[in-house]
């Protein structure tokens, strides 16, 4: 089924697409349809910047699994940083 | 029937004065054939949906698929425009409606037409055939798979089109596999009693061994034999409401 549940922040942050890098000023989360994972249902992520348009984006479709693992990194990778170094 | 097709990118004025982009397939015959609006499914406007459009051409019917992300994201490539639209929630139900109809419109002024056409989708495409199908004069719709029909989730911003069925508008197929949790069986059914309910002419069939998107032959949801059984439903049906040999 496509889900429809979008998760939607904004970022501070840059993201490499097709096209090169791009300032992206938002990021998206659903758990729906992948376009080229094979599966059918994924943890989709898409960084963007709507302001550049739709093509300015960086899409990842990981499982579930995956998907955890990556956010627990993410966490412990900032957990880890020397006292400091973190900006905002 | 020769099987032969001519198939191209086309622009035309939609509901709203403004152009989209569709995909048209029309099948070379010199008697009157019905045509289809193909509604592609929310991974967006596809290879796939389009392999589908070529398919109701070499089967005898005009074929079109409105790009349905057009108007936000022309030119980006199909899985971007569905990344946006995916991000705002999807396409607006008037939208649609609109869009299909005015791709129901085009399919009737081709110099072949004989004035019917029928819907498909599949997938969110599925309950956006129902919506078009109670909101238009239609001959023939199919409903592939097709989750909100009668439910809705809170989280979700899809709804339910349940106080639509009364205006179903022309007969309905239904193709769904039972090994699908949206719409589940227990869904199916209440579908089934509704549109009992309300007199319509209906016909389903649900598929063991098959889940959801059991026609999308790029997918590992595909079932080869389900899928086959199923298309010759659709020819059948299509045959049935469409042509106008009875």
């Amino acid at each position: 089924m496509c889900t429809y549940d979008t998760e939607r922040i904004t970022v501070t942050g840059s993201a490499k697409g097709a096209d090169g890098w791009f300032r992206a000023t938002d990021a998206t989360i659903s758990y729906d349809h992948p376009v080229h994972f094979g599966a059918g249902h994924a943890l989709l992520v898409d960084l963007i910047n709507p302001a550049l348009g739709a093509s300015s984006r960086v899409g990842l479709e990981l499982n579930a699994e995956s998907a955890r693992e990556l956010a627990l990194a993410i966490l412990r990778s900032l957990e880890s940083v020397p006292a400091g170094l973190l900006e905002s | 029937m020769t099987s032969n097709l001519r198939a191209e990118t086309i622009h035309f004025d939609s509901y709203d004065g403004n152009s989209v982009e569709a995909y048209l397939a029309t099948t070379e015959s010199d008697e009157k054939v019905g045509g289809v609006v193909v509604i592609h499914h929310f991974p967006g406007y596809d290879e796939a949906t389009k392999e589908m459009v070529r398919k109701f051409a070499a089967n005898g019917y005009n074929a079109v698929c409105v790009n349905l992300y057009y108007r936000e994201s022309p030119d980006a490539s199909p899985d971007d425009a569905a990344a946006a639209a995916r991000a705002s929630g999807g396409v607006p139900d008037d939208q649609l409606v609109g869009d299909v109809g005015a791709a129901a419109k085009y399919l009737r002024a081709l110099a072949n037409s004989n004035q019917k056409v029928g819907v498909i989708g599949y997938c969110s495409g599925g309950r956006q055939s129902v919506l078009s199908a109670c909101s238009l004069t239609l001959d023939a719709a199919v409903d592939c798979y097709g989750a909100f029909v009668v439910e809705s989730r809170p989280e979700s911003t899809m709804t339910s089109i349940v106080e639509l069925l009364p205006n179903l508008s022309c007969p309905l197929l239904g193709l769904f596999g039972v090994e699908d949790q949206h719409p589940s069986p227990e869904q199916t059914e209440t579908l089934r009693e509704l549109l009992s309910k309300h007199g319509k002419d209906f016909t389903f069939h649900e598929y063991d061994g098959a889940g959801h998107a059991f026609f999308a032959v790029d997918r590992p949801s595909y079932r080869p034999e389900v899928a086959t059984e199923a298309w010759g439903e659709i020819w059948k049906f299509y045959g049935q409401h469409l042509s106008d040999k009875k």
